[in-house]
């Protein structure tokens, strides 16, 4: 009987074991979405991106979608944030209310004067700090052009531990054009603070790439 | 070069001569017990290897005496369990068919005075003999020619014509009795073919029980070869474990490919039931309870099948009487029927939620969701897949007994060969290694071959000054 014991301990203990090295499960993705006045003509391709996440994302993932404008860090600028249910069934209906959410905002959307993009940036990543999935991502669906109100203060350093920053289709402006390393100068800032905060950086124009870069 | 080995600085050449030379000298003086230990080594692992073999060869012999005495008692098993089967065929026959014997005694004599009655009335009464008509022929001759009207004429026409009238009659009489004789044996032919199928039930019958009977003596041989311990019943006994294993291993193969699919019927609704973010350990816990499922049906049909005495891996089963055994039957499969149910309505709600999925996919995609017109023909499909899975499984109970009990022999075997094969590699390595001290010995002989050259001849000289020395002890350097 003492050596049942003592076997039926050793099975927890190697149970708990596997079970603490496993990485929390679930996925989380939050959109930021650029409603600047160079970007607002984009906002029908995040829409499809949109989609194809919500397609991709399994019951008891998290998705939030928020909108960039001249002061990002606040409520208001987020559009919808869900965790999905555990139910395959329901979570498909949450998907589709979250779908008819996103396509109404991006119908009736209205230009921004200035752009906050490192207020986003901050709110993304402490909601998917509090919600806690296995990966974390941030994804940017815009010109990477910072253009914050006097006032503003972004300038500081940001912990990004763990979370993946994807830029996405991220066009080129007017003065990009005439001289392109005003462009490769704006990523490679970008790249060194999130990187500095611990996260990873990434950029993707190819939308064709994004199941890759995602792996979801 | 490295420098420490420079003994004749600037000179490579003269200081690896000057090195060998040294070399072959230090070899030389040491040669006695630089071959002591040579030999030594060799010896200590030939001896180690032959301990080794002796050990494993032990434990192979008690391994393949362990496996015989198995063998063997589960053969004389099975072939008891044979024979007890065969005695009850015979004995159910026996009261089905020759319990009834007396009533099918009493049937056919029955039987048989019915068509002796019968045949006594369809005797044949023999038609008014042919000499009569002749008779009747020469009184008409006779009348014709003593003129018709004579008195005598007249009484000879008159008895020809009442010989004739009764002739008639008589014939008329025949044809009568032989309608009714035909009639009693048309009556007769029912009871002559009921007798007939009568008879020949008795000759299956009879003819079964023989060939049982033949069986049983094949069954009791093959008994008595086994209590023998004949090397020719363990072939034949190994022979069939082996064919056993092989086959058993294949269904439960298959099997194995059912169980997925099952897995793959109720793997995504029970994620419905127990959602799909919670894990046990790093499996999800819809496929934990979707592998729980199907486990519990394998096990109620382990105990279906055990109760109904078609398998017998548990013999507390075994022991129980034919009530509880019987009541335990109908409990496992009133669970399997009810697992059965719950998977058939799991796989209904795969397709559901399949379907939900694809709508979805469509909304995403912008385009209009469209219900595919027979999409019920993959619902039914899946039910009753799902329904009819658990069944299926039942019967693993059987492959897998015999791949237990199979299992058991041909693991034996197989560990004895393997240890057979290790024995043979740790001899083959006993023989090497003494064979290579052997030849390292000489291989040092040859290194030092001019030193011993010298001594040699040395020696000889001096055998030559002194004649009277043994020719033995003019051998250089006996070791």
């Amino acid at each position: 009987m003492k050596r049942l014991f003592r076997r039926a301990r050793v099975l927890l203990a190697i149970f708990a074991l596997t079970s603490c090295t496993v990485t929390p499960p679930g996925t989380g993705v939050f959109l930021l979405l650029d409603t600047s006045g160079t970007y607002a003509g984009e906002l029908e391709q995040a829409r499809t991106v949109i989609n194809y996440l919500l397609g991709t994302l399994d019951p008891g993932d998290s998705f939030g979608v928020a909108r960039i404008d001249g002061g990002s860090f606040s409520e208001k600028d987020i559009i919808l944030r869900m965790t999905f249910d555990e139910r395959p069934s329901v979570a498909n209906d949450q998907k589709r209310a979250f779908m008819q959410t996103v396509g109404a905002f991006t119908d009736t959307v209205r230009t921004a004067a200035h752009t906050d993009i490192t207020g986003g940036v901050l709110q993304a990543v402490e909601w998917l700090n509090e919600v806690g999935p296995g990966t974390r991502t941030v994804l940017i669906f815009s010109d990477m052009e910072e253009d914050l109100q006097e006032g503003y203060v972004r300038d500081f350093p940001i912990d990004m531990t763990g979370v993946r920053v994807i830029a996405l289709n991220v066009t080129k402006l007017q003065p990009d054009n005439v001289d392109p390393r005003l462009y490769t100068g704006r990523l490679e800032d970008w790249r060194q603070r999130v990187e500095s905060g611990g996260g990873e950086w990434a950029v993707i124009n190819d939308m064709e790439r994004l199941a890759v870069a995602l792996d979801l | 070069m490295p420098s420490w080995l420079m003994v004749w600085p600037g000179n490579p050449g003269l200081s690896v001569a000057l090195l060998l030379v040294v070399l072959v000298l230090v070899m030389y003086g040491a040669r006695t017990p630089a071959h002591r230990g040579i030999l030594g080594i060799a010896k200590a692992l030939t001896q180690g290897c032959k301990l080794t073999v002796d050990a494993i060869t032990g434990v192979q012999t008690r391994l393949v005496a362990r496996n015989r005495e198995v063998l063997l008692s589960e053969g004389l098993q099975e072939t008891e369990r044979q024979i007890e089967q065969e005695f009850q065929r015979i004995s159910a026959s026996v009261e089905r068919d020759l319990s009834a014997y007396p009533a099918l005694h009493r049937q056919l004599a029955d039987q048989v005075r019915l068509i002796d009655e019968d045949y006594q009335r369809a005797t044949d009464t023999p038609p008014a003999p042919e000499g009569w008509t002749q008779t009747i022929a020469a009184a008409g001759e006779l009348a014709g020619q003593a003129m018709s009207q004579t008195p005598a004429a007249k009484a000879v026409d008159a008895l020809r014509v009442a010989i004739e009238e009764a002739h008639d009659d008589a014939m008329e009489n025949y044809r009568e009795s032989s309608r009714e004789r035909h009639k009693l044996l048309a009556k007769m032919v029912p009871t002559w073919r009921s007798m007939a199928s009568t008879l020949t039930r008795v000759e299956k019958s009879v003819t079964g029980i023989f060939e049982r009977s033949r069986h049983l003596d094949e069954l009791m041989e093959s008994y008595r070869e086994i209590a023998s311990k004949s090397d020719a019943a363990e072939r034949a006994l190994t022979s069939s474990s082996m064919t056993q294993f092989v086959t058993a291993g294949l269904v439960l193969v298959v099997a194995l490919l059912g169980g997925f699919i099952n897995f793959q019927l109720i793997a995504l609704p029970m994620s419905e039931m127990v959602g799909a973010t919670s894990r046990l350990g790093s499996m999800q816990t819809s496929d934990v309870a979707a592998l729980v499922i199907i486990l519990m049906e394998i096990t109620m049909g382990l105990f279906l099948m055990e109760s109904l005495r078609i398998t017998r891996l548990f013999p507390v089963i075994g022991r129980l009487d034919r009530r509880t055994r019987v009541h335990m039957a109908w409990a496992a499969f009133s669970l399997l029927f009810i697992l059965a149910g719950i998977e058939s309505s799991l796989a209904y709600m795969r397709d559901m939620l399949a379907a939900d999925r694809v709508a979805l996919t469509q909304t995403l995609a912008g385009s209009t969701v469209q219900r595919p017109e027979f999409m019920w023909i993959p619902s039914v499909g899946q039910m009753v897949m799902g329904f009819i899975l658990p069944f299926a499984l039942t019967f693993v109970a059987i492959p897998l007994e015999s791949f237990i009990h199979s299992g058991r022999i041909v693991g034996g075997q197989v560990v004895a060969g393997v240890l057979r094969m290790i024995g043979f590699g740790v001899n083959l390595f006993g023989f090497a290694a003494d064979h290579v001290g052997k030849a390292l010995k000489n291989l040092y002989d040859v290194i030092i071959f001019l030193p011993l050259k010298v001594e040699e001849l040395v020696i000889a000289s001096r055998s030559r000054e002194a004649p009277g020395t043994p020719e033995g002890d003019r051998t250089p350097s006996a070791a």
